[in-house]
């Protein structure tokens, strides 16, 4: 990466002509040009294009990310269209194919450095953070929010704003006037003293002679028309008709099928395969040996998959193969009681010698590891032939599949076409560095010679996901004469990102926050807000823990120690009154209060909930608040956070993936159950634009849902839930 | 083994094993993608067709069990370019994240609808058990009620 950065320069924007219109392109790198130019065939254009308008006036914008059900490929056309000042109902968007020319990366290092090429001499300077984010661009990633915020900030806008200009300079060539004597609205340019106007459309052409300004002046707030305005999304209409296309609708000429089992032990390898009885079946194409697991191929899925149930194999499944869930967390205690930590944060002074033991207070908690379950199972088609290999997916990270089926093909990766897709579901599931569900539809296609589509089972896709991590997390802390904490100390048994997850916004002036890593034979990878929905559970259940010891109202306590954080207390503050916030019970309810940053946005809810005298829970009501600065696409907003609750309280009722003999237990929703229409609460979201930094939305609504519900379990029963799924809990006790 | 369906108002013929469920037939010989696979075991609801008006999973639905009954798939849902009341309130309060569920989720709550014009939310709770991961669940129940009520209206 850093080598990359200090060896490429590039240019801002190029203009060009491309069927009598205008297309903006944001960046190109000159070592691109050449792929550009390839991927352009016979249009002359060179562009790393997001904006296309046509002398119909129509404007497309390019979006180079996926759409989930994020609201995305609505969410960034709405930001280039409002600095462009294009008619709304003219706007369409195309999602970008899979070609590093789409990458982000120029983006990245445009955000870096204020939108100048690098010189060298900077590089060094460049920290981390901006790498990380430089590196989610490069791969045309769809996750960590970052869309809207970056994407959607450095790329999007800029390149509408910049049209903009382009247009106006070539209304002002074309009727030999100034500038400022014109104006621009809804896709037309007026020449105020005349009354003259022009349509993009007809002056796109000339426009794309301009050079793009690098850096065009963006709208003040109050000046959008479109972005802060409930639009409706350019994907739903094929969502109510059947017509979306998802991966798993992928249709090639001459395609077959296969269905996939893995070695039931993670990691296992194949030692055996009985495959008489499956190769007689109808149908049957090839009965391939991955070492990792078996496919059928057959001429029809169904064909494929009853055949699968026919083949008999025997494998090695290694040390994992006695592996038990008990002995698992087990493992995570030892390493937590033994190995050295890391630290996140060591501040103040962290020492228990002396502290009167009744100002200590200690809890221990734990969550299990977590499957994503997108709702539609992984997939992939893939056709490897004649050194060239066609995938068609639907992928959080296209340029990662690309790569990762470059690999498995053994082709070049110019020589690989991915075709995208509508998500089904991602969640992180379709975002992970191993693209584990690409490379054996690769494998597969090549040892048949034929385009195949490898779908997996639901038991497949939840015995064999990247899980979010099991973690045990220990804390200490300790009330000084006022009831406040003095000292914060946290260890928890494993770390990925973002690695401020377990910090707080309170108060408190010793911390010391630490891990380990202790992990298992499982496969990880990110899952909803990743680091954070775990972390959140924690600390906002130790908050409320002191918040009882110290005898003080939960709600009150967080805002006295949230000094600092003047956000959090606002939107913490804001939920809370518009739930008409209580202590203790009322009327058979209690209520409960979390708040937690993440991804840039100030997320707090406060759950209302009841427990009969059977322990049966019912969540009635969450009322939200949320800061992600600033609102791009209200309703979305909305949705997304509602989205996140019903996700975290999936997780935080029923998620639970456990292991025997080093298989994953849970296959299908009636054991991994899922929140339904009866158990979802009535959600209140409000949003606060404080004008602070754009943050993401499709996470920041999870984290703190899990804490709110099993602290006002606490204001109900006096029960403090410390460890999940709440299906193991017995809330009985308490009524 | 041949079978003949009528889907859409539309005869077919296929010719597959008796055990293939209707949900494969649909999606892998007839070409109705819309219609979805999600678990299998009639746990989620992606795969929901009706039969002679009734919502019925497909994915564990064999062939040899469909006798003469019209299949309507999310594709015939439609009134050649009109959308029905639901994919319409579908439309207007933005109900579909990632959709995956939704054709499944509009023919279950259109064959609701058909029964009880105007449900109450424990009727919508009892017979709405479709899994939607992504919680579209507050605007299907709202969705559902402005349809209702904009019926009590005409
Ligand atoms: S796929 Fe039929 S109910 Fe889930
Ligand atoms: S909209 Fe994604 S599963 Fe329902």
């Amino acid at each position: 990466m850093s080598k990359k950065l200090t060896r490429r320069k590039f240019l801002m924007g190029s203009g060009a002509v491309v069927g009598g219109g205008l297309v903006l392109g944001y960046v190109a790198l000159p070592n691109q040009l050449n792929d550009l130019a390839k991927a352009n065939k016979g249009s002359g254009a060179v562009l790393s294009g997001w904006i296309r308008i046509t002398p119909d006036n129509k404007v497309t914008v390019m979006v180079p990310h996926s759409e989930m059900g994020q609201g995305v490929h609505t969410a960034l056309p709405m930001m280039a269209a409002d600095e462009l000042d294009a008619d709304w109902d003219l706007v369409s968007m195309e999602q970008a194919p899979a070609l590093s020319e789409y990458a982000n990366e120029p983006l990245g290092e445009g955000f870096i450095v204020g939108g100048k090429s690098v010189p060298d001499i900077l590089a060094p300077l460049i920290n981390k953070a901006f790498y990380q984010i430089a590196q989610a661009m490069n791969l045309q990633i769809t996750g960590g929010s970052t869309s809207v915020r970056f994407t959607g900030h450095y790329g999007m806008r800029v390149a509408g704003a910049a049209a903009r200009e382009m247009l106006l300079r070539a209304a002002a060539q074309e009727w030999e006037v100034s500038l400022n004597s014109l104006s621009a609205s809804k896709g037309v340019v007026t020449h105020l003293p005349s009354g003259r106007s022009l349509t993009y459309g007809e002056l796109a052409e000339a426009a794309s002679t301009f050079d793009p300004n690098p850096t065009p002046v963006l709208k003040a707030k109050a000046e959008h028309t479109i972005v802060g305005t409930k639009r409706k999304r350019f994907d739903i209409p094929s969502k109510v008709d059947g017509s979306a296309k998802y991966g798993i609708d992928a249709e090639v000429d001459g395609m077959l099928y296969a269905a996939i089992a893995r070695v039931p032990v993670h990691g296992g390898t194949v030692t055996s395969i009985d495959e008489v009885a499956a190769a007689a079946m109808p149908g049957v194409k090839k009965i391939c040996n991955l070492g990792y697991g078996v496919a059928v191929v057959a001429d029809k899925y169904w064909r494929a998959k009853k055949a699968l149930e026919a083949v008999n194999f025997e494998f090695d499944g290694g040390e994992a193969s006695t592996l038990n869930s008990s002995a698992i967390s087990a493992k995570f205690e030892r390493d937590l009681d033994t190995m050295e930590p890391e630290f996140d944060i060591e501040k103040g002074d962290v020492n228990f010698e002396g502290v009167s033991g009744s100002n200590i207070h200690d809890a221990q908690y734990e969550v299990p590891y977590q499957a994503h379950a997108c709702m539609e199972p992984l997939n992939c088609t893939a056709w490897v032939r004649d050194g060239m290999c066609d995938v068609w997916t639907g992928s959080q990270a296209p340029l990662m599949a690309r790569a990762t089926a470059a690999n498995a093909a053994e082709v070049d990766e110019e020589n690989v076409t991915v075709h995208g897709f509508m998500l089904g579901g991602g969640f992180g599931r379709r975002i992970h560095a191993e693209n584990d569900y690409v490379a054996p539809a690769v494998e597969i296609s090549k040892m048949v010679g034929a385009p195949v589509k490898t779908v997996w089972s639901r038991e497949e896709d939840m015995r064999f996901d990247e899980y979010r991590p099991a973690v045990i997390s220990r804390f200490r802390g300790v009330l000084d004469e006022g009831n406040k904490p003095s000292m914060w100390y946290n260890r928890y048994s494993d770390k990925r990102e973002p690695v401020e997850a377990p910090l707080v916004p309170y108060s408190i002036p010793g911390q010391s926050i630490g891990y380990v890593v202790s992990q298992s034979h499982l496969k990880l990878g990110p899952w909803r807000s990743v680091d954070h929905s775990q972390h959140a559970f924690f600390t906002e259940s130790f908050i409320d823990e002191l918040a009882y010891k110290a005898g003080i109202d939960p709600l009150e306590y967080r805002l006295s120690l949230l000094g600092d954080a003047p956000r959090h207390a606002a939107v913490l503050r804001a939920a809370a009154v518009k739930a008409g916030w209580y202590s203790g019970k009322r009327g058979g309810r209690a209520m409960g209060a979390a708040v937690h940053e993440s991804f840039g946005s100030i997320c707090a809810h406060i759950a209302e909930v009841s427990v009969d005298e059977s322990g049966q829970l019912r969540v009635h009501r969450v009322f939200s608040a949320v800061d992600c600065g600033e609102a791009i696409n209200p309703d979305n907003i909305e949705s997304q956070i509602e989205s996140a609750i019903i996700y975290g309280m999936t997780a935080a009722l029923y998620g639970e993936i456990t292991v025997e003999n080093g298989a994953v237990v849970q296959g299908n929703f009636p054991d991994y159950e899922m929140v339904r229409m009866d158990e979802v609460p009535e959600i209140d979201v409000q949003i606060i634009e404080s004008g602070a930094p754009l943050g993401g939305m499709g996470e920041p609504g999870l984290p703190p849902i899990a804490p709110a519900i099993t602290n006002a379990i606490f204001a109900a029963t006096n029960i403090r839930v410390r460890k999940l799924p709440l299906m193991n809990v017995d809330l009985k006790a308490g009524v | 083994m041949k079978f003949t369906l009528n889907v859409n108002d539309q005869i077919h013929d296929v010719d597959v094993e008796p055990d293939t469920p209707l949900l494969w037939v649909l999606r892998d010989e007839l070409g109705f993608k819309g219609v979805k696979f999600g678990c299998g075991v009639a746990a989620c609801g992606a795969c929901t067709v009706h039969l002679d008006g009734t919502a019925t999973r497909t994915c564990v639905l064999p062939i040899d069990a469909i006798d003469g009954e019209a299949i309507t798939t999310i594709e015939g849902l439609a009134d050649a370019d009109v959308l029905s009341g639901v994919q319409q309130a579908w439309i207007d309060h933005q109900v579909p994240q990632c959709g995956y569920c939704q054709s499944g989720m509009i023919m279950a709550v259109s064959a609701l609808l058909d029964e009880i014009p105007n449900p109450t939310d424990d009727d919508i709770d009892a017979s709405i058990t479709n899994i939607c991961r992504c919680g579209s669940y507050p605007r299907v129940r709202k969705a559902i009620h402005a349809i209702a009520a904009s019926k009590g209206d005409a």
